[in-house]
């Protein structure tokens, strides 16, 4: 079945990231498609490279960069959402005039449109957050 | 199958749960996730909730939640408890899912 | 991405609301969401539940409190043919309003009507 999850919270603050990832996983596991992972709100800080947490904790941000490169999965940040919180890919680091951007491999910086496509060409939407 | 509903906070915390029992219809399902799971355990008012409607609503909790918060010993009877993967094949079974976030 | 693009699929979206405004950011990001898919053509719902009912309360004033005001576009909604607002009586009722202290029209379920309506779209996003 082909299926969308949507990724509300940042990382390590709330467990909904976890979750999502983890879901994520065990139904690619099971042979589903993952149409889409959208991240909003406090959820686009699951795609900043510039995380960097204690050696014996989990990686969020590697964990689904690696997932998205396993599988060719659609990790799209809101671009409202980003830019509010200062997540910057490097056109829109440009386009701003900033001096740095800190998208993560296997993410893309998008509108909104895309969580309301992914619900409309999945065939579940599946939301994690706070 | 009809809606599954998804529970991640704790019926002591939040009103998600006590919202999501006064909404769920007969035949759908209850999945407890995250702090959701504390729901279903012995003694508390939540469960005495999930009792009454068990007969109609399907109740199920992330395993993997409930050992993470120690709560493996303490869950109610008729609780289903489900890995991710069965979360994955909940979701497929249904129609839609809600989550009461 | 506009809707031409999904091949003609329309769906039933649910929107849950049921935080209070302000407070946390999520009613306005989901009134954000709403307003992207009136330009996907496709059969939007609101419903108000809980604390979501505070969304729509009349009187919103944040000139002191320096947030962003985004009341007035609930009544922007109909503007994009988004005419289905929902709002649950007993959420109503548990806070001490009516219908009166709404800034929309809306139509005003039970309960029960507010569970046969979260059975009826294909899918549903709360906030």
């Amino acid at each position: 079945m082909k299926l969308s999850v949507l990724v509300n919270e940042g990382p390590y603050t709330h467990q909904a990231s976890d979750s999502a990832y983890l879901f994520t996983k065990a139904a690619l596991e099971k042979g589903h498609e993952i149409f889409r992972v959208f991240f909003y709100h406090d959820g686009v800080y699951n795609g900043t490279r510039l995380m960097v947490p204690p050696q014996d904790d989990r990686h969020i941000q590697k964990r689904w960069s690696e997932l998205a490169e396993k599988h060719k999965l659609d990790l799209v940040v809101c671009i409202a959402a980003a830019q509010r919180r200062g997540l910057l890919d490097e056109n829109e680091a440009k386009r701003q005039g900033k001096d740095a951007n800190n998208i993560a491999p296997g993410f893309r910086i998008s509108g909104l449109g895309q969580l309301i496509e992914a619900g409309i060409q999945a065939e579940r939407l599946v939301a994690f957050g706070d | 199958m009809s809606l599954l509903h998804t529970i991640n906070k704790s019926p002591f915390e939040r009103n998600s749960f006590d919202s999501c029992v006064a909404h769920a219809k007969k035949g759908s399902s209850i999945l407890l996730i995250e702090d959701g799971v504390y729901a279903a355990t012995q003694g508390t008012a939540a469960a005495r909730k999930l009792e009454g409607i068990m007969k109609d609503v399907k109740v199920y909790a992330l395993q993997p939640d409930v050992n993470t918060r120690g709560m493996q010993s303490k869950m109610l009877d008729g609780v289903n408890l489900v890995d991710y993967g069965g979360f994955v094949d909940l979701v497929t079974q249904h129609n839609a899912v809600q989550a009461w976030l | 991405m506009s809707e031409e693009m999904q091949g003609g699929i329309i769906k039933k979206f649910l929107y849950v609301n049921r935080r209070a405004p302000y407070g946390t950011i999520y009613a306005l990001e989901s009134l954000e969401v709403v307003l992207i898919s009136a330009a996907f053509e496709q059969d939007v719902s609101l419903a108000f539940i809980d604390d979501g009912v505070y969304e729509i309360v009349k009187g919103q004033d944040t000139k002191a409190s320096e947030m962003k005001n985004f009341s007035p576009t609930y009544r922007a909604l109909e503007g994009y043919d988004i005419e289905k607002l929902y709002v649950e009586k007993e959420s109503l009722a548990e806070r001490g309003l009516t219908e009166a202290d709404l800034l929309v029209p809306v139509k005003v379920l039970s309960r029960g009507e507010m569970a046969d309506l979260m059975e009826s779209n294909d899918v549903v996003l709360s906030f």
